[in-house]
């Protein structure tokens, strides 16, 4: 856990989830369910887009280290 | 004195009997079960070559026993190739082996179940240490040949349903000399990292002895020890290997491993179309639930009280402007009346004045004739005078 990502997928994903638990409580008020209404949809927007386009990576790791971890 | 004839030296009779049992045994094979293994940090192997009647000592020395797939446990019965070597300083003679196999096909089976009993006891296979597989990886570590299909399979699966992911591959020999090893060596490499969240290790199908390296011990510490959660892969549905125990989680084949460490993308757009929806429709329904309040609040006795005073008002001022109208009207009325009066009253003052100084006006069928070729002799004439009418019947 070096850095926290600053918007990940999975962030996002329950970012959504906890906009839908408010607006389904119904304790807040008009003008800030418009808000989360408006980061919701934005939010889906963007999720939607990023799962879209998205290509997968593929990294190969080189072993360096394998001569030194041998000896473990 | 004569029984002392042929007197030899330790060394020199050593040395005839080393002579005499190399130049015999230069290549001998034998089957025993093996005792006492023991692997040593230099990577040479010592065992005991046994059955019910005697027992060989055996050295394997490390560039030959890579080449050996699986590794010897005691009890296992192997058939060994080599030749007798005599030790002179120790005064012992020992099989100098070059290929070892196991005794039988049930040979690997025994093996693989000793060592399932043993490491079950030691708790590796317990379910407290299953660590949980992450629904959402970023980086999936990969440890199996980066040229063989297993790894192909994984690419496009992964490729399908969780484009996000990146695959950390630290490829490896699967099968063979030193597989083993290598595996160990890449899954301690990936724990190397701390930003891989899932490795996933493992090969194709293949054989008993194809597959083996996932039943070495070596392999399963390192999978215990494993900091980042372990998907075994290995073979098809069927096989189960030691590392499958021990793992965090066991896939009955490589695709199936990565369809476990990854969300699938198409249900990933449902999902998220769902909130879609379900927002919108959300807040249409709170917008109605605030109007339905308001109207509720408009509808209240106190906010008509205003509305009721303004409509009796109105009704008042319709009643002015009623009655103004009233007014006007007749007024007008009575004046059109007045002129059209006064009209026909000037009009007749007109002709009046001419029929006074003795004219008369003549008139057939109510029309004045003023001109002599209007007059009809046919027809009956009126004359008016001042003073009154007279009417002349034609004929």
């Amino acid at each position: 856990m070096a850095k926290k990502k600053e918007n990940s997928f999975e962030d996002s994903l329950q970012r959504l989830q906890e906009i839908s638990d408010m607006l389904e409580k119904g304790e807040i008020g008009l003008e800030e369910s418009i808000k989360l209404y408006e980061e919701g949809i934005n939010l889906a927007k963007i999720c939607f887009g990023t799962l879209k386009e998205a290509e997968l990576k593929v990294t190969e790791l080189k072993k360096q280290l394998e001569d030194g971890l041998k000896d473990q | 004195m004569n029984e002392f004839n042929n007197i030899l030296s330790v060394s020199e009779l050593t040395n005839i009997i080393k002579v005499t049992l190399e130049e015999s045994f230069s290549d001998v094979s034998i089957i025993g079960e093996i005792s006492n293994f023991k692997a040593h940090v230099s990577g040479h192997w010592y065992f005991t070559l046994k059955d019910a009647g005697a027992q060989i000592s055996c050295t394997m020395w490390r560039g030959v026993n890579s080449y050996v797939f699986f590794t010897p446990q005691d009890g296992m019965k192997v058939i060994v190739r080599g030749k007798i070597t005599v030790y002179p300083p120790r005064g012992n003679y020992q099989i100098d082996v070059r290929s070892m196999k196991p005794a039988g096909a049930g040979e690997l089976q025994a093996a693989f179940e000793r060592l399932k009993q043993k490491l079950a006891e030691e708790g590796l296979f317990d379910p407290e240490h299953k660590q949980p597989i992450p629904k959402f990886p970023k980086k999936i570590g990969i440890v199996t040949a980066i040229d063989g299909a297993a790894f192909q399979d994984m690419k496009s699966i992964a490729a399908r349903r969780y484009p996000l992911a990146e695959l950390v591959i630290a490829s490896c020999k699967v099968q063979g000399e030193g597989a083993a090893k290598e595996i160990v060596s890449a899954i301690k490499l990936l724990n190397t990292r701390d930003d891989i969240d899932v490795i996933i290790a493992g090969r194709g199908g293949g054989s008993l002895e194809d597959l083996w390296a996932f039943n070495e011990e070596i392999v399963a510490r390192a999978i215990f020890d494993s900091k980042t959660p372990v998907i075994s892969a290995v073979g098809h549905e069927i096989d189960f290997t030691i590392a499958d125990f021990v793992a965090d989680l066991r896939a009955p084949t490589p695709s199936a491993a990565m369809e476990l460490a990854t969300p699938n993308k198409d249900e990933l757009f449902v999902f998220i179309d769902e909130f879609s929806y379900y927002f919108t429709e959300k807040i249409f329904e709170i917008i109605a639930d605030y109007k339905e309040e308001i109207s509720g609040i408009t509808s209240s006795y106190g906010f008509r009280i205003p509305l009721d005073f303004i409509k009796s008002r109105n009704q008042y001022l319709d009643n002015v402007l009623f009655r103004f109208q009233n007014f006007f009207d007749n007024k007008i009325l009575f004046n059109k009346n007045r002129l059209e009066l006064l009209e026909s009253r000037i009009q007749s003052f007109d002709t009046e004045k001419i029929l006074r100084r003795g004219f008369a006006l003549v008139s057939q069928e109510g029309k004045i004739v003023s001109r002599k070729e209007k007059f009809d002799k046919d027809k009956s004439t009126q004359l008016k005078f001042y003073d009154g009418e007279i009417t002349i019947k034609h004929g």
